[in-house]
């Protein structure tokens, strides 16, 4: 399935925000359950502004490498460089305090409570009031409210999404829910977003708007974005650079032109006969 | 009204009349991102002369068209008193109109600045951009998305009124100008009628004629300056343009533009407005969400609903009838009030409202009735681009719902032997747009408007609308046929969204049918029905049983009246999708082109009025099911073929 993308978004010959230097770094990873090899000897790195895909098919390793990056997996071999910063083990909370945000292949909403509650909850990090302050209601902890629903109220309008603000998660449809996933991720003012099939099970008509929102996250705010996706037709379109990976090793990386021409990769989607 | 109004002719003064008058006093609010934010009459001047000089730097003269092409934003309406300040004609546009649509506009009025919401417009107008030689600047509010763009035409309105802002202060006694060379005579607005029966037509219209009628109705609805008004309606239709415009600056009341259209009823609801315009489609979708949610709740909740809005009825139709009421009815009455009406009322977002006014369209009288029960003052009003739209209002106390009321103060009404009506008012249009052909078809040298509307007045002097001209006819045996009655009273039902009737000239009536698929959808949900879609839904053997009720209900009523007897419905057809305006069938303002459905449905009609069953119809895989309907006679209850 091909998803096309308004052509004036693609019109990015200049960028509002050219490609700094890297800003995330992996080296020579491997990730091991016991027995099972998950991830062999992967290296790549992810440029600042970049729109960044890891592709593969089914068992790749694709989610893996997601969770090393953000440090729920600690991969037995290998370094992870943030901003400059090595890492020999990465740690959810640490990663959070570096700036990357993620959203999950399954849905992980507060699904009782309402998009705009969801997505204040993205501001934990930004907010430091103490309990007893938050709920005495003390000045810090009004001001800081006041800040964070306006920075909220921001990404509500961007992703288009003030009719559900007061709306239970629970009552959205699938496609919006992944809207309001993302949502949560940007109220972290993220410097790397990963994204986990974010257009997984969506109709062609939610991809496109997922496309739009993920292009105009990057355009508008700068934002690095790293997405796993297995729709190659999706990933191709939007997509500065992308790791191709397969039996959870890297057998491909470059531009989506060069991707697509790869031999190996070809082999992986195609199939091969051995 | 104000005192010292009179020399006041134009919009740009009584702009400046009011930042003067109640400079801090709101003009417009807007909700933006989650919270209402209130622009006064000051900032409303004042960002207007700005904008206004920014737009003179930029080549545009008095006389000049001016396009605004977006939804309702206060930076919409601050254009508007820009280009007004100018004396540039302001050209609205429908904003979910296609870029061919807006291609022949521009072209006809010759265009050359235009005013564009959001990059979605601006696509559009790029596109069109070769065709369109005469637009020298475009100018867009949001800026999101628009970094790529770098065509020579394009400004951003916070750089135009950055430059405006500085510029302003330079140049006091210019703009004190332009607003004093403004005159009454002067034209102010070119409308695209909706063009039901034809191509759209450019409507001039004066300051003068705009602000007369305004002034007279402002009166009769007793506006004030604390009055709020919703602006929640195509800017490209006079109407919104006199609620949300052309009254504000003759009243100085204030205007609210909700959030999004998706957000309408609940950023209503907080803003309670007063004074109220809507059409019957938006009341049409109004009832069946009503309908829909009472429908789903339990018994007791459905008895308590029904014999409130009974007691309701009964109460309003005594009022109307002039009738005394029994004090138990009052207390009755009040309890209902209290129980139900009330509550459905806030919900609704009217409980504030003093006066609220349908226009556009004919609306069915159980329509009205419903709103009216509800305890909304709601009013029909007649008129349309060409006359100024206000022709005959209802006034309180002589409210009879099959008639729009009397004729306003200044109209003369005449009707010609085929029951036309004519008109003659100081709110009626110049000319149509550079054609002056048809002006002269339309309005002859005495000053009459032939509205191409058949009605008739009744003993009071009320005016009672029966349809266009173009679609009054007779059945075969001569009885008469008017099909908006016959479709009004079909839409009224919560499972019919829109429907067309044929019979001019045929031995009997026929219906193309059109679910509304909210209703039933949650119908078939209920009933166990699965679908895929909505063609698949519209061609399920039980929702054709479903219409087959609903329309042997409006055979019965149009049974019990000696006119409509023979109109009623013997066969009809559901369609596997819906009409729409994108592809003709529909008016921009939902009206429709019936011309236009008669052609795309040909085949469909003809196969009704032939007794096949079924029939390939276009490309569409299925078989188009006809059924019968069931017919009833006075006396006897029959199967008719």
């Amino acid at each position: 399935m091909t998803i096309t993308v308004p052509s004036s978004i693609l019109q990015s010959a200049e960028r509002a925000f050219p490609f700094g230097p890297p800003v995330l770094e992996l080296e020579s990873i491997s990730l091991r359950f016991g027995g099972v090899q998950a991830l062999t000897n992967i290296s790549f790195n992810v440029l600042e502004h970049e729109v960044r895909a890891i592709i593969g098919p089914n068992g790749a390793g694709k989610s893996s490498m997601l969770n090393v990056i953000n440090g729920i997996y600690v991969p037995q071999e290998g370094s992870i460089t943030v901003a400059g910063e090595r890492l020999s083990e990465m740690t959810p909370t640490h990663a959070a305090h570096l700036g990357i945000a993620r959203t999950f292949q399954n849905i992980a909403l507060f699904r009782g409570m309402s998009v705009l509650d969801n997505i204040m909850a993205g501001r934990i990090l930004r907010t430091h009031a103490t309990f007893l302050e938050v709920a005495l209601q003390l000045p810090r902890a009004r001001r800081e409210e006041t800040e964070n629903r306006a920075v909220v109220e921001e990404i509500i309008e961007f992703l288009e999404i003030e009719h559900i603000r007061k709306t239970p998660v629970s009552r959205l449809p699938y496609g919006l829910q992944k809207r309001v996933e993302l949502g949560r991720a940007l109220a972290a003012e993220p410097k790397i977003l990963l994204l986990d099939e974010p257009m997984a099970g969506m109709n062609i008509e939610e991809k496109q708007d997922m496309c739009r929102f993920i292009l105009d996250v990057n355009d508008h705010y700068g934002t690095t974005v790293v997405l796993i996706e297995h729709d190659m037709g999706v990933v191709m379109d939007i997509s500065d650079r992308v790791v191709v990976l397969d039996y959870g090793k890297k057998i491909g990386d470059g531009t989506p032109d060069e991707v697509r021409s790869n031999q190996d990769v070809i082999d992986a989607y195609l199939g091969v006969a051995h | 009204m104000t005192t010292g109004t009179s020399g006041l002719d134009t919009f740009p003064k009584l702009l400046l009349h009011h930042s003067r008058e109640r400079g801090e006093r709101p003009a417009i609010r807007e909700k933006n991102r989650g919270i209402w934010r209130t622009i006064t009459w000051r900032e409303l001047g004042e960002e207007a002369a700005a904008l206004a000089v920014a737009a003179s730097e930029r080549g545009l003269q008095r006389g000049a068209h001016v396009a605004l092409l977006g939804d309702n934003r206060p930076r919409l309406y601050v254009a508007m008193c820009a280009a007004q300040w100018l004396g540039a004609i302001v050209v609205p546009l429908y904003q979910d109109a296609t870029a061919d649509e807006i291609a022949t506009s521009i072209q006809r009025a010759q265009v050359t600045h235009v005013f564009a919401e959001n990059q979605e417009q601006v696509d559009k107008l790029l596109e069109i951009l070769p065709r369109c030689p005469t637009v020298r600047c475009i100018v867009y509010d949001k800026d999101r998305g628009m970094r790529h763009y770098k065509q020579p035409q394009l400004v951003s309105y916070d750089a135009l009124l950055q430059e405006g802002r500085e510029l302003a202060a330079q140049k006091p006694d210019f703009l004190q100008g332009e607003v004093a060379s403004g005159k009454g005579e002067d034209s102010a607005f070119l409308f695209f009628t909706s063009g039901t029966t034809g191509p759209a037509k450019g409507v001039v219209l004066a300051y003068a004629a705009l602000i007369d009628r305004a002034r007279l109705a402002a009166a009769i609805g007793e506006l004030k300056d604390t009055d709020v008004a919703m602006a929640y309606l195509p800017p490209g239709w006079i109407g919104q343009i006199l609620f949300g415009y052309v009254q504000p600056m003759v009243v100085g009341y204030c205007i609210c533009c909700p959030e999004s259209p998706d957000t309408m009823l609940s950023d209503m609801r907080e803003m309670g407005p007063t004074y109220l315009l809507v059409t019957p489609r938006v009341l049409e979708a109004l009832l069946k969400q009503v309908s829909l949610r009472i429908e789903e709740t339990g018994g007791f909740k459905q008895w308590l609903y029904r014999s409130c809005m009974a007691v309701g009825a009964r109460m309003s139709e005594q009022r109307l009838a002039g009738k005394a009421v029994s004090v138990g009815d009052r207390v009755l009455s009040l309890a209902s009030d209290l129980l139900i009406r009330g509550p459905l009322r806030d919900m609704l977002g009217m409980s504030k409202v003093r006066v609220a006014y349908s226009a556009s369209d004919a609306i069915d009288p159980d329509l009205l009735m419903f709103f009216r029960t509800l305890g909304i003052n709601l009013k029909q009003l007649y008129g349309s681009t060409e006359t100024g739209f206000f022709v005959a209002m209802q006034r309180d106390g002589v409210i009879k719902p099959d008639t729009v009321g009397a004729p306003l103060e200044g109209v003369e009404l005449k009707l010609t032997p085929q029951r036309e009506i004519l008109v003659r008012s100081p709110g009626l249009f110049r000319e149509y747009h550079a054609d002056s052909e048809m002006t002269a078809r339309a309005k002859n040298a005495e000053g009459w408007f032939h509205t191409g509307d058949a009605g008739d007045l009744d003993q009071d002097g009320q005016l009672r609308i029966i349809d266009r001209m173009a679609y009054v006819g007779a059945l075969k045996d001569g009885s008469p046929y008017a099909p908006r009655v016959i479709e009004n009273k079909l839409k009224f039902l919560p499972y019919i969204r829109e429907a067309v009737v044929f019979g001019d000239g045929r031995d009997m009536v026929c219906a193309l049918i059109d679910i509304e698929m909210a209703a039933a959808g949650r119908w078939a949900d209920r009933q166990g029905v699965s679908y895929i879609g909505h063609a698949d839904l519209a061609a399920h053997d039980e929702v054709y049983a479903l219409i087959a009720d609903c329309i042997a209900k409006v055979n019965a009523q149009l049974a019990s009246e000696p006119l409509l007897a023979q109109s009623q419905i013997h066969r009809f057809t559901i369609l596997g999708r819906e009409l729409s305006a994108d592809d003709g069938a529909l008016t921009r303002t939902g009206k429709l082109r019936r011309h236009v459905i008669a052609e795309q449905y040909r085949a469909l009609v003809d196969a009704m009025y032939s007794g096949h069953a079924g029939v390939r119809f276009g490309a569409e895989p299925d078989e188009v099911k006809i059924r019968d309907a069931k017919v009833t006679a006075p006396a006897q209850t029959r199967k008719v073929a």
